[in-house]
């Protein structure tokens, strides 16, 4: 169903990423500026984070003693670089950059990739509170991911295809966040997890000064912490295709139904920031491992029992 | 044309990267050189038109040698891996090993007298392979994998030190479990 976009397409996507990153900071910005100074205070702040990415472009690096920075600078630069080739396999309406016959294995290939990298990114500069930061999301990451796969495992249970246009194509009619749920609420979680955001923001946590961003300044900074809205916006995104049935939906043209949905699940997530704090991580492990796998699990059974009797 | 240039790209880096582990003196370069070298292996895989042993081999290699990175970092003689340090333990023979496999698999392929190509390929190359690999042998497969996971959980249970009877009592019915950690489920 789905086709693959002209070469414009391919060109324009990392833009239109980079673009979906800083609008979606923005609101983040605004959303924090008008709970702290009131509703005049969000126009404002909007494009706040455009002005802090000038200010980290002309900031100086910083440099640390005896530091790894051939590991650290890849780790820096895979964020942002597995963030856009994850989104290689993102649908825009029914067309993505390439749409390979393991779309969703790749989706998760690559944000592995970005999970190893914070580890390097936090290695690098010999800083303990650095490596902490690094070591925090390798540690949590093995929580996330298996229900991570779970949610994304039952998406493709459903389609009965691991490409992402069948995905989209199976949810003619019916969506599958109508009989997948849990898998949705799971893979949102995951997803805010995948990019060490908001109530999963330990990685970079304030506790350790900053965790694996700490010693970083500049462009290195923005890289990452850019790298780290990139993740989030494709991330949370890539729900449109495997759950909200991509860009399906009357009147409008494709494209501007995915845009619509995007941006309802981003507004769902930035908004939901404020409502959940910094989860404290030793309970939501035990949560994760007891609750969160056996429920993917068992929604994984449902779907593969639906699609049996099919 | 194409093809070949990525083949000789991913496979000069994939060799190159498996033989830096040998020269580097830091744990965290040794496992990461490995990974780029997996991953060069996973992007050969795709090349030969298995899309998804490709994928899943970059997807669990990555998470692999993650781990393996941390785990390594942990048990390692100096604290956090900070300082410089190399495998010393047979470093030349890991190496003269490795190179000699590496040698032998090649001269293997070489003069292996290779079939023509007889019919036309399959749709879907990782199907096929799964197939011919496993076809009749898929209830055994399935079997052992059900041992071996087994075999993980109870050498798991068996080695913890504290069981589910430290946690919830000798007849299992305290409310609470007494963990050393404070939260989490129902507390």
């Amino acid at each position: 169903m789905a086709d693959t976009a002209p070469l414009w397409g391919v060109v324009l996507m990392p833009f239109a990423l980079v673009a979906a990153a800083v609008a979606a900071a923005g609101l983040d910005a605004a959303v924090t500026a008008a709970s702290r100074r009131g509703p005049a205070a969000a126009l404002r702040d909007l494009p706040a984070p455009l002005g802090e990415a000038l200010r980290l472009l002309g900031q100086q690096r910083r440099r640390t003693d005896v530091a790894d920075i051939v590991l650290g600078r890849v780790g820096i630069g895979l964020v942002p670089v597995a963030a856009v080739l994850a989104a290689a396999v993102l649908p825009w309406g029914f067309r993505a950059v390439t749409d390979p016959v393991a779309g969703i294995v790749w989706f998760n290939a690559m944000e592995a990739l970005a999970w190893a990298a914070i580890w390097l990114a936090g290695w690098g500069p010999n800083s303990a509170l650095s490596l902490i930061g690094g070591y925090r999301f390798l540690a949590q990451g093995l929580a996330y991911e298996l229900p991570h796969m779970f949610a994304l495992t039952t998406a493709a249970l459903g389609a009965e295809s691991l490409r992402v246009g069948d995905v989209v194509a199976a949810q003619q009619g019916l969506w599958f966040v109508v009989w997948m749920p849990a898998a949705f609420l799971v893979y949102l979680l995951s997803a805010l997890a995948m990019a060490f955001w908001g109530p999963f923001g330990h990685p970079v946590g304030r506790d350790a000064a900053g965790g694996a961003v700490v010693e970083y300044s500049g462009a290195d900074r923005l890289l990452l912490l850019g790298g780290r809205w990139l993740l989030l916006v494709v991330t949370a995104s890539f729900s449109v295709p495997l759950f909200l049935g991509g860009g399906q939906g009357p009147l409008l043209p494709p494209w501007a139904w995915t845009l619509l949905k995007t941006a309802a699940v981003l507004v769902l997530l930035i908004g939901g920031r404020r409502l959940v704090p910094v989860l404290r991580m030793d309970r939501y492990m035990e949560f994760v491992w007891m609750v969160l796998v056996p429920l993917t699990l068992l929604q994984a059974l449902f779907a593969a029992v639906v699609v049996l009797d099919r | 044309m194409l093809d070949d240039v990525i083949f000789w790209t991913l496979g000069v880096l994939a060799v190159a990267a498996g033989g830096m582990v040998f020269r580097f003196d830091s744990m965290a370069r040794a496992t990461y050189s490995l990974l780029l070298s997996l991953l060069c292996v996973g992007g050969l895989a795709i090349l030969l038109g298995l899309d998804y042993l490709g994928v899943v081999i970059v997807l669990m290699m990555t998470i692999e040698m993650a781990i393996m990175a941390v785990f390594m970092v942990m048990f390692m003689m100096n604290p956090a891996g900070l300082m410089p340090m190399s495998m010393l333990h047979n470093k030349r023979g890991g190496a003269a090993l490795c190179a000699g496999v590496f040698v032998l698999l090649v001269v293997g392929i070489v003069l292996a007298p290779w079939p023509e190509r007889a019919g036309r390929a399959d749709g879907d190359p990782t199907m096929a392979l799964g197939q011919s690999l496993m076809g009749p042998h898929m209830l055994t497969m399935m079997t052992l994998g059900f041992a071996l996971f087994t075999t993980i959980v109870a050498t798991v249970v068996l080695s913890t030190r504290r069981g589910r009877y430290d946690r919830l009592g000798d007849d299992l019915r305290a409310r609470h479990a007494d963990d050393p950690v404070r939260g989490g489920i129902g507390r």
